[in-house]
């Protein structure tokens, strides 16, 4: 992005600018000036919290791959493809991204819950799904997907059909386009996608308290483990929700380097 | 034949058909919205005709209620711009066609290195699409079609991003590489035409109005649009005794020598250069042909001026336009003589 | 660190959701102020009270404000835990009921309660089941079963706890599928058959209006949870003790009971 050096921003907007940062920053500052350092370590060491941090990382990464397998296809059918009824069924496929997460975490329990509108059919198979990890990953998912497919899609619009066009004609099938020429055009996009994903997946507590349940080693991800704990131990829910900043932090940064690599010719 | 075309679009009033002899190269005229892009399109497969059909070299692409999709058609496509894909270097851009139709990664290279040599682009082999020319770029995209190997390499006015300094080189090389390949080129320039194509093929409102050998359509046009091209005045006619005679019942003189059967469908061409410009009508001297007319245009074209009436021109001296205070709206006389108009059937 | 533009116009767009979702939480809050009454008594008394008596206590801030028209009585409800962190934080109440002694006991080590707190009411552990009790759960002891899926509370939060001393007293050793935050959230999952079972409190039977079924524990009766309620440091002393007496007197025990509180003795 550059800018020109003709046009100034009005001096007011700075002003503003920096109240706003601030507004995010000093909270998190805050939160820093908190923690108790002396027993950070073993606050964060726990059973109960390494099993949090293990279970978090491990259902967001799986949230993460749902996302991508089950997104970017939804991605494509919603910038590549037209059929009636598609405006409306966008707007419903983005609705987890403005419904409140407990909403989400009782649409799923009517849904894939013991007495769920699917029971009988999971049943059959032997899928058991209330108070299980695999519940937490539902919940995550499902807020989690929204993120994906609306970043996929922009960039898919603004990368328009022209390159796959010229693919086609050089003899490619819709399988090797979307492989060799449409994923790595959207590349950026997917990743941020995936960022954002990932990182409303690990943030996840409103429908997963609703949904699955709150167990630790099963269901009590890092953010249960916060909202627990900072009933008797404040100190270690401080000490845990930086945790929490931190790999947040440590997964956009990565990102960004690779996405970094991949715009540098 | 190598390619049989006939297609009908109703959306975009598109009706044409025509054929292709093997290893011909067929420019594709017209002005914009004839058809052009229309034409490409159904033959790369990008849209689907409401009736119709065409054959290459005996494979079907569209036709009987089925339309083969564009990667199994052997048809490439050259746009205006390179569309180089961004994420790979030249050579692999180059690459991408062997690598789609099933050829392993070393000796899909070995083909593209081969076409980059072919379009004088081998040193740019390692480099990413954003640090090529437009006409580095649009070379590359020539040598990428091509290493596909196209059954019918279609190219969509290839040169008309470009700048003049360099489309000369790229015309250059793609008249050396579709020699006796089976080519469409859409343009607007009369030199690709004239350098790259051994037929022509006019399209007008999403209709074929002329279809012929490149030179003999632009010394002999039968539709405005040529003629226009070949910089030529075109009247369309009847022949007569002594010319032709036009609907309107206005009469062109001939030469002796290019007279026709009377009632038989005719055309009469001469040059805007020979065309003299009367403020009254003359009634002495040689010239037989006298058309009153009222300008339309008074344009600079070249060291001369072109002035314009209707669908006739005559170029004459500044000094001339100056003298007779030739401006839009004026009447005046256009005077030719019958030695200078060339009579044909059509 | 590199960021598009494309990535900030999308930040920026969810940088507007988030204020405006923000602007309208933030709305509401409540009105101050009030005539003086005709027994003299007026003002705004603000009471910090537990979940579980939040029908009660609403039910007697009526009762109060229509004995003291002069006084309007402005109720905070959230987990005892939640709102004695945020009286220890100075948030301006006047009145605090906590569902147990030892979260009154951390305002109490603040030095913010005035005099002992009193207890008022007392609540008993139970076993709450999904309408009809698919599960068959008849005891205490069947809870242990693993066959049952058994919600309770963590044993971080008071109803965990008690949860907790409840399996010491009969023996029983509960696997429990989930651990809450609180009692709602246990509620919650038997009300919609998610779990077989849930340990709540009498009160919360008596809340769900018949949305579920009770399995009464015997043993509970020997371990019950004791309301305590504090005038605070800080607040309207004189009105905080006159509702306090209103809590502890005729008219708020009757509420209590109806609500399925056991009597502050018991």
């Amino acid at each position: 992005m550059s800018r020109r050096s003709g046009t100034a921003i009005p001096r007011w907007t700075f002003v503003l600018a920096v109240l706003g940062a601030l507004f995010i920053l000093l909270p998190l500052a805050a939160m820093v000036a908190r923690v108790r350092w002396s027993e950070f370590g073993a606050l964060i060491t726990s059973d109960s919290s390494v099993d949090a941090l293990q279970l978090s990382l491990q259902t967001s990464v799986t949230s993460t791959v749902l996302c991508v397998l089950f997104g970017v296809p939804m991605a494509l059918v919603l910038a590549r493809s037209r059929f009636p009824g598609q405006k409306v069924l966008r707007a419903l496929v983005l609705l987890p991204l403005v419904l409140p997460p407990v909403v989400g975490g009782i649409a799923l329990l009517y849904t894939f819950g013991r007495q769920g509108l699917l029971n009988s059919g999971l049943e059959v198979l032997g899928v058991e799904i209330a108070f299980s990890t695999t519940a937490v990953v539902l919940a995550q998912t499902f807020v989690a997907l929204p993120f994906l497919v609306l970043s996929l899609e922009g960039a898919l619009r603004s990368a328009g059909g022209r390159y796959e066009a010229v693919a086609s004609t050089l003899g490619a099938g819709p399988t090797t386009v979307l492989r060799r020429v449409t994923l790595p055009l959207v590349m950026p996009g997917l990743l941020s996608g995936m960022v954002l994903s990932f990182a409303r997946a690990l943030g996840e507590f409103g429908a997963t308290l609703t949904f699955a349940g709150s167990l630790q080693g099963v269901t009590r991800t890092l953010p249960l483990e916060i909202y627990l704990q900072r009933e008797t131990d404040p100190d270690a829910a401080v000490a845990l929700s930086l945790v929490l900043v931190a790999v947040a932090v440590f997964v956009v940064t990565l990102a960004h380097r690779v996405r970094d690599r991949e715009d540098r010719p | 034949m190598s390619l049989q075309f006939s297609a009908k679009v109703h959306a975009r009033d598109f009706a044409v058909e025509f054929e292709m002899a093997d290893g011909e190269t067929l420019a594709v005229l017209g002005p914009n919205g004839a058809g052009k892009s229309t034409l490409l399109a159904l033959l790369a497969g990008l849209l689907t005709p409401d009736a119709g059909s065409a054959v290459l070299d005996g494979r079907t692409l569209f036709g009987g209620g089925r339309s083969v999709p564009a990667h199994r058609r052997g048809v490439s496509l050259l746009a205006q711009e390179p569309l180089l894909f961004p994420h790979l270097n030249v050579l692999d851009n180059v690459a991408f066609g062997p690598r789609s139709a099933g050829a392993g990664r070393h000796e899909s290279r070995e083909v593209a290195r081969r076409w980059l040599e072919e379009v004088e682009g081998t040193e740019l082999s390692g480099r990413k699409p954003g640090q090529v020319s437009g006409g580095q770029g649009q070379r590359v995209a020539v040598a990428r079609a091509l290493a596909s190997d196209p059954g019918l390499l279609l190219l969509d006015e290839p040169m008309s991003a470009l700048d003049a300094a360099v489309a000369p080189a790229l015309r250059r090389t793609l008249r050396r590489v579709l020699e006796s390949r089976n080519a469409i080129i859409v343009t607007h320039n009369v030199l690709d035409a004239l350098m790259l194509a051994d037929r022509v093929l006019v399209l007008e409102g999403g209709r074929a109005v002329e279809l012929g050998a490149t030179r003999d359509v632009l010394e002999r046009p039968r539709s405005g649009f040529a003629a226009g091209l070949a910089g030529l005045n075109l009247v369309l006619g009847t022949a007569d005794s002594d010319g032709l005679v036009t609907a309107d019942g206005e009469r062109v003189a001939a030469a002796a020598g290019d007279l026709l059967a009377p009632g038989s469908a005719a055309a009469a061409v001469f040059s805007p250069g020979a065309v003299s410009v009367f403020l009254a009508r003359p009634v002495e001297g040689s010239p037989r042909n006298v058309f009153p007319v009222t300008i339309s245009d008074v344009e600079p074209h070249g060291r001369v001026m072109s002035v314009r009436a209707g669908h006739l021109a005559a170029e004459v001296t500044m000094s001339s336009v100056a003298e007779l205070e030739l401006v839009p709206g004026k009447r005046v006389f256009f005077a030719v003589k019958s030695t200078e108009v060339r009579l044909y059937p059509r | 660190m590199m960021v598009t533009a494309d990535v900030r116009r999308r930040l920026g767009a969810l940088m507007a959701g988030v204020l405006a979702v923000g602007s309208l939480v933030s709305c509401g809050g409540g009105d101050d102020g009030g005539a003086a009454g005709s027994d003299g008594m007026s003002g705004t008394l603000t009471v910090f009270a537990a979940a579980s008596l939040k029908d009660s206590f609403q039910e007697m801030a009526a009762g109060f404000e229509d004995r003291h028209p002069g006084v309007s009585v402005r109720m905070s409800f959230a987990g005892s835990s939640d709102l004695a962190t945020q009286i220890i934080s100075g948030a301006p109440a006047d009145v605090f009921a906590a569902a147990d002694e030892q979260t009154m006991s951390r305002v109490e080590d603040e030095g913010l309660a005035i005099g002992t707190p009193e207890v008022f009411a007392t609540n008993v552990l139970t076993i709450a089941v999904p309408a009809g009790n698919p599960a068959n759960v008849d005891s205490f002891a069947d809870l242990s079963s693993r066959d049952v899926a058994t919600v309770v509370c963590a044993p971080q939060v008071p109803c965990g706890s008690a949860a907790q001393e409840l399996e010491t007293l009969t023996g029983t050793q509960i696997s429990p599928v989930s651990e809450e935050s609180s009692v709602t959230d246990v509620l919650g999952k038997v009300r919609t058959g998610q779990a077989d079972a849930g340990l709540v409190y009498v009160t919360d039977i008596a809340a769900a209006d018949g949305a579920v079924d009770e399995v009464p524990v015997r043993e509970a009766a020997q371990l019950p949870n004791r309301y305590p309620i504090a005038p605070l440091k800080g607040g309207d002393e004189e009105l905080a003790a006159v509702f306090i007496d209103y809590v502890i007197g005729e008219e708020g025990q009757r509420v209590l009971s109806d609500r399925g509180f056991g009597e502050p003795a018991g």
